[in-house]
C-alpha cells in the first residue's frame, strides 16, 4: 500500500488528505477538470462513466463499474479559481441527501503539486450516517491493525 | 460535545494520536507516555485529559501509578471509516500519480 497519503481529522467535521504529486500545477489541475482525464484514474483502475459541466453552479456524475459492484457519486462545482481551488459538493448516491463539501487546495513547490482535501460533513447526523456505515462493514478489526493504524497516522 | 465529536477532535492532534499509537501496545504511566516527546510532562497530562473525556483512554485508580489503557471502543467506528477513506482514496491518488507520469512522457 503506498505511504503517501495522509489522512487526519482537523476538526470534529472535517477529514482532511494530503498528497504529493510529481507533476506540475497546471497538469494536476486539469486532470481534475475533465472528463477526458478523469476516466484514466478516479475509478481506481476500474471503468468510469464520467459526465461533468466544470463550471460553478454546473453538475458532476461518476459511476465507478468495480468488480463488487457499480458506485455512483454525484455533486456540483461551487466555486473555481484555476488552477489553485475547487469547491464541490460529494454525495454517494447509496447513501442519498448526506451532502459532504470537498475543498481542494493545489500548491506548486519545485515541480511538485500538493493537493490537499479537505471534507466537510454539513451535520453532526451525517457525519454520524457516514462512520456508521462503515462499521458494519468492518466489524471486528483487531487491535493490532488499530494500532498499525495508529501509527501512520502520527 | 457528544462522544463522536470528542473521539474526532482528540484525534486531531498528532501528540494525542501518537500517545494513542503507544498505547496500543500496552498500558503505560504518564512519565513513559511522555519519554519520547520534546514537551513537558504538563502538557502531556493535558493531552491525557483530553482523550480520557473521549473515552480513549481509562486510568488506573491508585495515586501514584496511574496507568493509562487505551479503550478502542469508542475509535473503532472512526478508524475503520477513515482507514477505508483511505484505502478509497489511495487507490484514486496512485491512478492519478501514473496517468500524470504517463502523459508527462507522452507531452
Amino acid at each position: 500500500m503506498s505511504q503517501n497519503l495522509t489522512v487526519t481529522t482537523p476538526s470534529d467535521l472535517e477529514v482532511k488528505m494530503v498528497r504529493v504529486f510529481d507533476a506540475p500545477l497546471g497538469l494536476v489541475f486539469d486532470a481534475h477538470s475533465s472528463c477526458e482525464h478523469v476516466k484514466h484514474w478516479w475509478g481506481r483502475g476500474n471503468p468510469l462513466d464520467c459526465e461533468m459541466d466544470f463550471r460553478v453552479g454546473g453538475a458532476w456524475r461518476f459511476v465507478e463499474h468495480a468488480p463488487d459492484g457499480d458506485w455512483a457519486f454525484r455533486g456540483e462545482y461551487r466555486e473555481i479559481e484555476a488552477p489553485n481551488r475547487i469547491v464541490q459538493t460529494f454525495e454517494f448516491e447509496g447513501m442519498p441527501g448526506q451532502i459532504c463539501v470537498e475543498t481542494l487546495e493545489l500548491t506548486e513547490d519545485a515541480g511538485k503539486t500538493t493537493v490537499t482535501s479537505v471534507t466537510r460533513f454539513n451535520t453532526k447526523e451525517e457525519r454520524d450516517g457516514m462512520i456508521e456505515s462503515g462499521m458494519s462493514e468492518g466489524a471486528g478489526q483487531s487491535y493490532d491493525a488499530l494500532a498499525a493504524y495508529l501509527a501512520k497516522l502520527s | 460535545m457528544d462522544r463522536l465529536s470528542e473521539v474526532f477532535s482528540a484525534l486531531a492532534d498528532p501528540t494525542r494520536r501518537a500517545i494513542l499509537a503507544r498505547l496500543a501496545e500496552g498500558e503505560a504511566t504518564v512519565n513513559q507516555i511522555a519519554e519520547p516527546f520534546p514537551i513537558s510532562l504538563q502538557a502531556v497530562s493535558k493531552h491525557l485529559k483530553v482523550l480520557e473525556r473521549a473515552g480513549l483512554i481509562t486510568r488506573g485508580i491508585q495515586a501514584q501509578w496511574r496507568p493509562c489503557r487505551l479503550d478502542a471502543a469508542p475509535l473503532r467506528g472512526v478508524a475503520e471509516w477513515v482507514t477505508e477513506y483511505q484505502r478509497f482514496w489511495e487507490e484514486r491518488y496512485d491512478e492519478l500519480g501514473t496517468y500524470l507520469t504517463k502523459i508527462q512522457k507522452e507531452n
